[in-house]
């Protein structure tokens, strides 16, 4: 079992963003699915505890969230956010940078390959990249960092047709290279569909439904 | 008109003469009539304000002056600086609970300026010289922190995405906040190195300016010109530095998270 939600509530602005979800999301690739608002990245932002709930308890690998170190938990449970957001310099500098932080020896060529990017990549500025482009960077950033679990927020959202075909392929072939976990966020059921083979369904920060794919969206 | 006084160089001012200088702020006022600025009520209050404040100030000196006392001028700098910050801190609207660096930061700078310049031997520590330096090194220290931490606070909120994206690396939040932190330390300091560089060509400053007008040597008014320069860059380098090293932390939680914007 990789996470394991409780009677789990958060607030914003005295609106509540989740409100007692009660979910697990096994290893393997699971997909948070639901309509805009309805608090999945909100969610997923909690998972590697860039976020705490207002109330209930969140558990990774049977022992809960809070016990571990932010810091160490966000290296092995990595998080790549909707929108782009690279440091400044080339991919592989943004690469290295990562790598750095979690002590892993950098195989750049590995990593932009493991994200559907030609080694060319490496020396390439991040401000010259398309927001694809950029979009399988930040999936190779978290890469370098050899996570256990990788966070998808709407990994595909601002992409066009071949380019989201492009970060597919590139996610099925990670979880068959490297049989990491997977998380994905997503407002397609059909997306989920694809990638994933457990769903939990969020409507206005309430879990509706969650269990196997075949049954939750039969 | 205004001459040399016959003896110790130093000169007298009218309080005819200073009334006459107001011709000056009634064609700033014109300009502003005539053009729709809409600066005449500020105009106003500012001449008003600075001849009440000015006029008070010169009292205090001329009374911590004959007092002649080290503890009547560190009171008075006290007092300037905890002024300065809660000025500054109406810069710093969006950096969370902001007083507390900044008052940090200019008590700091005073002190580490006005202890350096002394244990140098550069002034004595009598309140003739420590008075007009602590001035201009606390007021200089206050636009510094205030512009440093005014962009910090734009910064923050615009690089919120790349900040948190580099914390969910595991980054810390020192590391993920440090380019930010870096470009407001820069804002904070560029001001007064862009004029130290300009200095002489473009404009003379004030003490220089006051003092040929006093009838010092030009050398002398030079030399010290320079000397306050260099003391005024020293103290808004730690006036950035202590303002933004110490503010950008109130962004973050214990658990290095980005606190969400109130």
């Amino acid at each position: 079992m990789s996470f394991q939600l409780r009677d789990v509530c958060l607030s914003r602005g005295g609106r509540a963003v989740l409100d007692a979800v009660d979910a697990e999301l096994p290893a393997g690739a699971s997909a948070i699915v639901g309509p805009s608002g309805s608090g999945k990245s909100t969610l997923l932002r909690l998972l590697n505890r860039l976020a705490d709930p207002d109330r209930g308890e969140i558990a990774y690998r049977g022992r809960p969230l809070a016990a571990y170190e932010p810091l160490a938990l966000r290296r092995e449970v990595a998080l790549v956010p909707q929108l782009p957001a690279l440091l400044e310099g080339t991919v592989e500098s943004n690469l290295r940078y990562a790598a750095g932080l979690a002590g892993k020896e950098l195989d750049a060529e590995r990593c932009l390959g493991l994200a559907g990017l030609d080694p060319g990549f490496a020396a390439r500025d991040v401000g010259k990249l398309s927001v694809g482009e950029q979009q399988r960077a930040m999936l190779a950033r978290a890469l370098a960092q050899e996570p256990r679990v990788l966070l998808l927020d709407e990994p595909t959202s601002a992409l066009d047709h071949a380019a989201r075909d492009a970060i597919e392929a590139a996610l099925t072939g990670l979880r068959r290279q490297l049989g990491i976990s997977i998380v994905l966020v997503s407002h397609d059921p059909e997306q989920a569909r694809r990638l994933s083979d457990w769903v939990v369904r969020l409507e206005a920060g309430r879990v509706v439904d969650s269990g196997p794919l075949e049954r939750v969206l039969a | 008109m205004i001459t040399l006084a016959a003896t110790g160089g130093s000169i007298d001012v009218s309080a005819g003469q200073v009334a006459a200088s107001l011709a000056l702020v009634a064609v700033a006022a014109a300009v502003s009539f005539w053009w729709k600025a809409d600066l005449e009520r500020d105009i106003g209050v500012a001449t008003i304000r600075s001849l009440i404040q000015l006029t008070a100030i010169g009292y205090a000196i001329q009374l911590i002056f004959d007092a002649d006392s080290i503890w009547l001028v560190l009171a008075l700098l006290a007092v300037m600086v905890l002024f300065g910050a809660l000025t500054a801190r109406a810069r710093a609207r969006r950096v969370p609970a902001p007083f507390e660096p900044l008052l940090i930061a200019l008590a700091v700078a005073g002190a580490s300026t006005l202890g350096l310049v002394v244990a140098l031997g550069i002034f004595e520590p009598t309140p003739r010289y420590l008075v007009p330096v602590g001035g201009m090194v606390i007021g200089n220290a206050m636009t510094a922190a205030a512009v440093a931490l005014n962009r910090l606070g734009d910064e923050m909120a615009d690089s919120r995405e790349r900040i948190e994206a580099t914390l969910a690396l595991g980054a810390t939040a020192r590391e993920a906040a440090m380019p930010t932190v870096r470009r407001a330390l820069r804002s904070g300091m560029i001001a007064l190195v862009d004029s130290t560089k300009t200095t002489g060509l473009i404009f003379f400053p004030g003490t220089m300016v006051g003092m040929l007008l006093a009838g010092a040597d030009p050398t002398d008014a030079v030399r010290l010109q320079l000397i306050l320069l260099y003391t005024l860059l020293g103290s808004v380098a730690v006036a950035a530095l202590l303002a933004t090293g110490l503010a950008y932390r109130n962004f973050f939680t214990p658990a290095q998270q980005l606190r969400e914007p109130s």
